[in-house]
């Protein structure tokens, strides 16, 4: 099958995961589309791989694995921890920085 | 030339006592007066030693001086401090002290009610310090420090009742005045470095005999800038009039011993650049002869009796500076109507005190009258003073204003008999101006209110004025027998000081005898005027035009104000306009381009995690398509 294929699969998740974080406001579905972005990264770096016959793509796309684990636990986190206090997991409201 | 290390005694006895007054505070209230007074008296024993030793030496070698410290030492500029006391300067030197101390005594009964008498003595043994710094500083640099010095005296003493606003500005006047003059001071001297490579007397008077011609004028005519300012002569002598402001005794100070006779001072010490640039000559002689009339006209329209003293004394010393501009046949007859002055005008002024003492410090003549019969001894030292100044024989005015009438004929030509004419017709208003004084305070029937009490001043006020009326009769006789004085100082003025006395325009007794005939018409007119006439107790109004201007001042204040002081203002407020729009617009513009451009990209930090993610996203976007251009 010509790898290329996974490639445009990749590009099409990444445009998917970029579109909801933009246009979704649930600081939920907002997480999944970083994954889904973070994932479309990774199927990049393997397919790459393939292509060129060698392994240190495969090697950071387990690097990336790892982080994401560590960024799903941080943000599920902090995420919770602002709809504990806010009852709101809506990103929209959480714009306190800006004052 | 011999040197002497007690030279500076003479500047530092006054300048300790004003040093300890000011810094002594109110726990020297009780003795300050004494103080004060001892520094100028004893500054006036070591100037009398000095001329003790001065006599003993022979004529060559009288000349002495003390060089303090090297002042200055940059490459080709060398600057040392240092004392010149010859012939001239301790004329000066005799008169700033004796006079000063006569002034210093007056003062302890005049200033006895003011509860600042110290902080007053301080400021006058300040002004006789600066002024002896001024006459015997060996360069014109160390002089330029005492010039400044008196400077600063004048504008304390004048301003001391500032707590009268009109006191505080006329003592302001009278800084800013001199301001104007000093620039000319210093001008001279950067002229005569950059030029001559030197500015001490010696070292000017040798580079002057090489020097071009242009050059000297340039430095003649700034320092007759600088002599006009202090001085008060033609233009800058607006500043005199509104001087009167101080206290009497300063005034005195003033007028006879300090400040005014500083100019003549400088241009007579400068003989050698005058001597050498003839144009400079001639515009000294110009200022003195107008300042001679300028005054002199003036003098007779003023019901204060202090200004009309001031008017004359800008009058005299107009004499004087014409004198001093005739050349090497005028210098001497210069100082020593300068001297003569210093003693009937310090008596006449100490006199005007004594008569606003005995009149509740009124000082309207309209308002005085037959002061005679209350006031004997102040009637008669002020009446001897008078006598001088008019030049009645043989009084001491009579022999100096009749060498500078006489010098001014003797001028030569045209000029020679112009001069002589505004000489004389001075001497014609001067025996105007002053009888009217005479007549409008003492001899006069009386216009004062019935509430005031007319009294002779204490002994410490007239004791002074007695003093100084025995040297308003004498000094002139002694100066004249034999030219004494004109032989006196000759050293300094070279050797062209003796060939005076060669052409005659006239003989000398007719000289004196049109002299006489100007004082007798003067007199005579005044005596018709006043003495034979009701004089009403206010100024009456409708008079001529001619009055009116000569009350303004003959418009001096008019004048500076709208050709000096608005054109000033208007420039000033446009270097202040561009200064705003042009300066302040640059820096305050940078300042609000960076606020506004903050402002608007303060708009993209909206705190919404969304926006910023599509920021990144675009930004990403642009970044890989901006790669992708350039590798394609």
């Amino acid at each position: 099958m010509n790898p290329y294929n996974y490639l445009y699969v990749a590009g099409l998740l990444f445009t998917i995961g970029a579109i909801g974080v933009i246009v979704r406001r649930n600081a939920i579905v907002v997480f999944m589309c970083i994954e889904l972005m973070l994932n479309a990264a990774n199927l990049t770096l393997v397919t790459f791989s393939r292509i060129n016959g060698t392994l240190e793509g495969q090697v950071t796309a387990f690097f990336t694995m790892v982080v994401a684990a560590c960024e799903v636990v941080v943000g599920l986190a902090i995420i919770i921890a602002i709809y504990r206090s806010r009852r709101s997991a809506s990103i929209d409201d959480a714009s306190l920085l800006k004052r | 030339m011999v040197t002497s290390s007690s030279l500076i005694y003479l500047i530092a006895l006054p300048l300790f006592g004003a040093l300890t007054l000011l810094l002594a505070g109110r726990r020297a209230d009780k003795w300050g007066h004494l103080l004060g007074t001892a520094m100028s008296a004893s500054s006036f024993g070591v100037g009398l030693y000095q001329l003790s030793q001065m006599l003993s030496r022979p004529t060559e070698e009288r000349a002495i001086s003390q060089k303090l410290f090297t002042w200055i030492d940059v490459a080709s500029f060398q600057v040392d401090a240092g004392l010149l006391l010859d012939q001239l300067s301790i004329c000066f030197v005799l008169l700033i002290t004796g006079v000063g101390t006569l002034i210093h005594i007056y003062s302890i009964s005049y200033m006895s009610h003011d509860e600042n008498r110290r902080r007053f003595f301080a400021y006058l043994n300040l002004f006789i310090a600066a002024m002896l710094l001024l006459v015997l500083g060996d360069s014109y640099l160390t002089l330029y420090v005492g010039w400044e010095g008196v400077g600063l005296a004048s504008y304390l003493l004048i301003g001391f009742w500032n707590q009268k606003p009109a006191y505080a500005t006329a003592s302001k006047k009278a800084f800013v005045m001199n301001r104007v003059g000093d620039m000319g001071l210093s001008f001279a001297i950067m002229i005569a470095f950059a030029t001559l490579g030197t500015v001490s007397f010696a070292g000017v008077k040798e580079a002057s005999e090489g020097a071009s011609e242009t050059a000297l004028t340039a430095i003649g005519i700034m320092l007759l800038v600088a002599a006009a300012g202090k001085s008060a002569q033609f233009p800058l002598q607006a500043w005199l009039g509104d001087a009167m402001a101080g206290p009497t005794p300063v005034s005195a100070l003033i007028h006879a011993a300090t400040m005014v006779t500083a100019g003549v001072y400088l241009i007579v010490r400068s003989n050698f650049i005058f001597d050498a640039a003839p144009t400079a000559q001639l515009i000294v002689v110009i200022v003195g002869a107008i300042t001679l009339l300028f005054g002199a006209v003036i003098g007779t329209a003023k019901d204060d009796i202090k200004k009309a003293l001031a008017a004359s004394t800008m009058s005299q010393i107009g004499y004087m500076v014409l004198c001093a501009g005739l050349g090497p046949a005028g210098y001497a007859f210069a100082i020593m109507h300068l001297l003569t002055h210093g003693f009937f005008k310090a008596g006449m002024f100490l006199g005007a005190g004594s008569v606003m003492h005995g009149m509740n410090d009124s000082v309207d003549m309209r308002r005085y009258g037959g002061l005679r019969k209350f006031m004997p001894i102040t009637f008669i030292t002020f009446g001897l003073g008078y006598l001088a100044i008019i030049g009645v024989p043989p009084f001491a005015g009579f022999y100096s204003k009749d060498l500078i009438i006489e010098t001014a004929f003797n001028a030569g030509g045209f000029k020679g008999i112009l001069l002589g004419s505004i000489t004389l017709l001075g001497a014609v208003i001067t025996a105007f101006y002053m009888t009217r004084v005479m007549i409008l305070t003492f001899t006069s029937p009386k216009r004062w209110e019935e509430n005031q009490h007319p009294h002779e001043s204490p002994f410490l006020m007239w004791f002074p004025m007695v003093v100084l009326s025995i040297g308003s009769v004498t000094s002139g006789l002694l100066f004249y027998r034999g030219d004494a004085l004109a032989n006196w100082l000759n050293p300094v003025f070279g050797d062209h000081g003796k060939d005076h006395h060669e052409e005659h325009l006239f003989e000398p007794i007719v000289v004196s005898a049109m002299a006489l005939t100007a004082v007798a018409i003067g007199v005579g007119i005044a005596i018709m005027k006043y003495q034979l006439s009701e004089i009403e107790a206010v100024a009456p109004q409708n008079v001529s035009i001619f009055t009116r201007i000569a009350r303004k001042d003959l418009l001096q204040d008019s004048f500076n104000e709208s050709v000096f002081m608005r054109p000033g203002q208007a420039l000033t407020r446009l270097l202040v306009k561009g200064d705003e729009n042009v300066v302040d617009g640059a820096v305050r513009g940078i300042g609000r381009t960076a606020l506004g451009a903050g402002a608007t990209l303060r708009r993209s930090q909206s705190g919404f995690a969304r926006s910023y993610a599509a920021l990144i996203l675009i930004g990403a976007v642009v970044l890989i398509a901006g790669i992708w251009v350039v590798t394609l």
